[in-house]
């Protein structure tokens, strides 16, 4: 009998289901765990990727770093689900939105906590790190 | 290149529920198509099937829709671009047939969306975004669209109620096209009426009344080469335009959310392929699963200028006896939008108008009409260019 082999399957901690559990970026959920949202960086060309990818199309290497997604980003476009899809029931209503940091954009939630008259497009908004029920991780947008 | 046309088309009834296997309700169409074109299996070179494989439970449909036609031996594969499918199977099959692979091409699409519930659809066709980085959000179709509505209002004051005459206009002529699955009046009074379902809200800005509804349904297209076309039809309708693009899944890899690029895109080259320009457009077929995409629409096909849709819906210049015609079958939002069946359905709505068939719908003798269809929010947009001659 072979010892049982183990897979990081980390991915599936990512959202509130998450349709994927392997992915050669898995590390971005222990820097979630750790409170940081990372994007990655190719090493050769510079070219800079939110979501993180594993390899970089413009000059096909895999040679990537992390970095951190900090500081504002404008909100570009935002939406109030009123209805959710299967398996996000409990969470609705929620506002789904992309923010933009210039190189690179993020699309996410808005936080809940912030009274809906206070969104408004083009305003500066900063993304967190928000942990879910059953240890499931995202990021919500916040006012700054 | 040689030239090609559609010589046959067919569509069933759209409905809430189809009672029959997903082979029977291909069939509807595929008769329909075959009698209209006046050919028969042995006529049929290969078979294009397209549908949206969530919502099958057959794996590889394209074998058992050839078995059930009668088109065995005759090669057959499947094709799915989402929402955009059908589309996409008119460009191969104009493909095979100018490149003279095959002298005549069968195209048919088709969607049973009634086997899961309204929730599990959502969720389906959420999943038809990026479901890596997306979907644990808990997305849908009409949040999208919604994104994109609210960024068209905040950029050029597009209002509610502009969005509103978009869909009383689709239910002004889904209540006389007998193949709709919506065939009652929506007025942009009831989008405004809190006490009206129609304005319940889905995903804010968009509400009940701006969105497209699920159906059960199936189109079918014969397209021939330039030879097969003159020898088989009186009335060959000719492929003049071809157009298609693709663009990021995640909306963090897009410019702009106010516009959709890929029908800028495809739209220019079937332009370019014709040799014709937006104003040469007689009648359009526009891809309106939301009232925002229709309006969009309008602007990305040059119609009107960025932020000059509302001007050209509000001087009612898209209805049929307007300057540009747009979904005078109803649309999607009030004939419905069975995923697979939808750009079959509005070719052949563009066929039957050139050819001076379309019956109550029909627009004033049109040479030339234009089909645009997009495959989930901008991913793929296909734009297809249709002559008289």
């Amino acid at each position: 009998m072979g010892k049982k082999k183990e897979t990081d399957d980390r991915f599936k901690k990512f959202g509130t289901v998450s349709f994927t559990s392997i992915s050669k970026v898995n590390d971005f959920i222990d820097y979630l765990e750790d409170g940081k949202i990372m994007g990655s960086a190719c090493l050769e060309c510079g070219r800079v990727f939110f979501p993180p990818r594993a390899d970089c199309h413009e000059c096909f290497s895999s040679n990537m770093d992390w970095f951190e997604v900090k500081g504002a980003g404008i909100l570009e476009t935002y939406s109030l689900l009123n209805f959710a899809p299967a398996g996000f029931k409990d969470d609705a209503p929620y506002l789904v939105a992309v923010l933009g940091y210039g190189k690179y954009k993020v699309f996410g939630r808005i936080s809940n906590r912030l009274p809906k008259d206070q969104i408004k497009i083009g305003m500066e908004m900063k993304a967190v790190v928000n942990k879910l029920a059953g240890g499931q991780l995202n990021y919500v947008f916040e006012k700054i | 290149m040689g030239k090609a046309a559609i010589i046959g088309v067919g569509q069933s009834v759209f409905s809430r529920q189809y009672p029959g296997s997903i082979r029977e309700l291909a069939f509807e169409s595929f008769k329909d198509a075959m009698r209209d074109a006046g050919v028969t299996a042995k006529d049929i070179d290969a078979s294009v099937v397209c549908s949206a494989p969530e919502y099958d439970k057959q794996r590889s449909p394209a074998g058992v829709m050839a078995e059930y036609m009668g088109l065995n031996p005759q090669p057959t594969f499947y094709v799915e671009t989402l929402c955009s499918s059908g589309s996409t199977g008119l460009r191969l099959a104009y493909s095979l047939v100018t490149s003279g692979l095959h002298d005549v091409v069968l195209v048919s699409g088709f969607q049973k969306m009634s086997e899961i519930s309204s929730a599990e659809s959502q969720e389906r066709m959420g999943r038809g975004a990026d479901i890596q980085w997306e979907s644990p959000f808990g997305t849908m179709m009409p949040a999208y669209y919604a994104m994109h509505a609210k960024a068209h209002m905040e950029k050029y004051g597009t209002r509610l109620e502009d969005l509103a005459l978009i869909r009383e206009k689709a239910a002004t002529y889904g209540q006389i096209n007998e193949k709709a699955v919506y065939r009652k009046a929506v007025t942009a009074d009831m989008l405004a009426d809190p006490e009206n379902m129609m304005s319940n809200p889905v995903a804010t800005p968009l509400r009940v009344g701006d969105c497209c509804a699920n159906a059960d349904g199936s189109s079918c297209l014969i397209v021939a080469n330039e030879d097969k076309a003159k020898a088989f039809s009186k009335k060959p309708i000719w492929i003049l335009g071809l157009g298609a693009a693709s663009a990021s899944v995640n909306l963090a890899g897009r410019d702009s959310f106010s516009g959709l690029d890929v029908a800028e895109r495809a739209s220019r080259q079937a332009y370019d392929m014709a040799g014709i320009e937006a104003k040469n457009i007689d009648v359009a077929e526009v891809h309106d699963c939301f009232t925002i995409a229709e309006m969009m629409a309008y602007e990305n096909l040059g119609f009107a200028k960025p932020g000059e849709g509302k001007e050209l819906i509000g001087a009612k210049e898209t209805h049929k006896e307007g300057r540009i015609p747009v979904n005078v079958d109803g649309g999607l939002l009030s004939k419905g939008h069975p995923i697979g069946a939808t750009g079959g359905s509005q070719i052949r709505t563009v066929v039957l108008q050139l050819r001076g068939e379309a019956g109550e719908m029909q627009v004033k003798d049109p040479e030339i009409g234009l089909v645009h269809n997009i495959g989930g929010v901008g991913i793929y947009g296909n734009v297809t260019i249709l002559g008289r001659r």
